[in-house]
């Protein structure tokens, strides 16, 4: 058995590092979501601007 | 449409996510209970069965960067931007651990962990092109000229990609041919070190497909965020400045 520290760090650090990676990957799509929600949010508002906007203008003046 | 789209996407997704768990777990026991190690180099030798989809996987990577960034030249697609980068990203993950684990194997059969070799020098001269790649993109925003740059750094950085395989036959090294050797032919004298070499790159292919897969579709999706936050901006602004000019 000999070397075999040298082909259990290789493989170790294979595993970590692709792990990380992964990890890596899924934290970028948490704040990606994170990102949506906002912009969802912002898109509501405004949509609901806008319609407050028209219903107000189809009124007629009393 | 689209719906079955994203359904087809997520279907494709979690297959090569249960297909990679599967071929690593097969991997790693042909690696580890099935094939024997080299009679010469002992139990180091393992480290080859790893090493070697590393390194297919990377070039693999860089040669889609290429292709991507002459798509993006031509054409001006966002698309083949996103597809690059998300290439260059994965590739760079790859090659790195493949420079690590090689430097592994390295220390107990020549005595070193690195020596200037040049199969060694042309695969460090490709990582340090692909680190300019992302320092680049990671620096800058994303405007069409970095993604323009970005695309001429990949497609130059790719062309070393062929330089690095023929360096063991182009010059004079102490890195092992072992897949194609001077004499032709490879150099696996046991055929279970043929299969466990085949099914390591089997599952760092499909490996690599869901990493690449997973990070384009995320480049796509911020892409598109990004185009919806300047519309919306539009509007919001539009939105005020009528407002403004309607007062009650």
């Amino acid at each position: 058995m000999e070397h075999f520290g040298y082909l259990f760090a290789a493989y170790s650090i294979i595993f970590v590092v692709i792990f990380l990676y992964v990890m890596f990957i899924c934290r970028r799509q948490a704040a990606l979501d994170a990102e949506l929600r906002t912009l969802e949010a912002r898109m509501a508002a405004l949509t609901k601007a806008s319609d407050e906007s028209a219903s107000s203008q189809s009124q007629p003046d009393a | 449409m689209r719906a079955n789209f994203f359904k087809m996407n997520s279907a494709i997704r979690n297959g090569l996510g249960y297909t990679t768990l599967a071929l690593m777990i097969v991997a790693l026991f042909m690696v580890f209970d099935y094939v024997p190690p080299e009679a010469e180099q002992g139990i180091a030798q393992l480290i080859f069965y790893f090493h070697v989809p590393l390194a297919w996987v990377a070039f693999a990577s860089f040669g889609i960067v290429a292709i991507a960034g002459i798509f993006y030249l031509w054409l001006g697609d966002q698309l083949w931007d996103d597809l690059g980068y998300a290439a260059a990203e994965t590739g760079m993950v790859f090659c790195t651990l493949m420079i690590v684990a090689g430097s592994i194997w390295a220390k107990p059969i020549w005595g070193t962990w690195w020596t200037w070799d040049s199969r060694l020098t042309t695969t460090f001269i490709l990582w340090l092109m692909y680190v300019g790649y992302l320092m680049l993109r990671a620096s800058a925003d994303d405007t069409p000229q970095v993604a323009r740059f970005g695309a001429v750094i990949g497609i130059v950085a790719a062309l070393d990609v062929p330089i690095v395989i023929a360096s063991v036959r182009l010059w004079r090294t102490i890195h092992p041919a072992v897949l194609v050797t001077k004499q032709g032919g490879h150099g696996l004298e046991d055929p279970r070190m043929v299969t466990t070499l085949l099914v390591c790159l089997a599952a760092f292919t499909v490996f690599w497909a869901w990493l690449l897969m997973l990070r384009f579709m995320q480049l796509r999706t911020r892409s598109r965020m990004g185009e919806l936050a300047v519309r919306i901006a539009f509007a919001s602004a539009a939105a005020s400045d009528k407002q403004v000019m309607e007062p009650g």
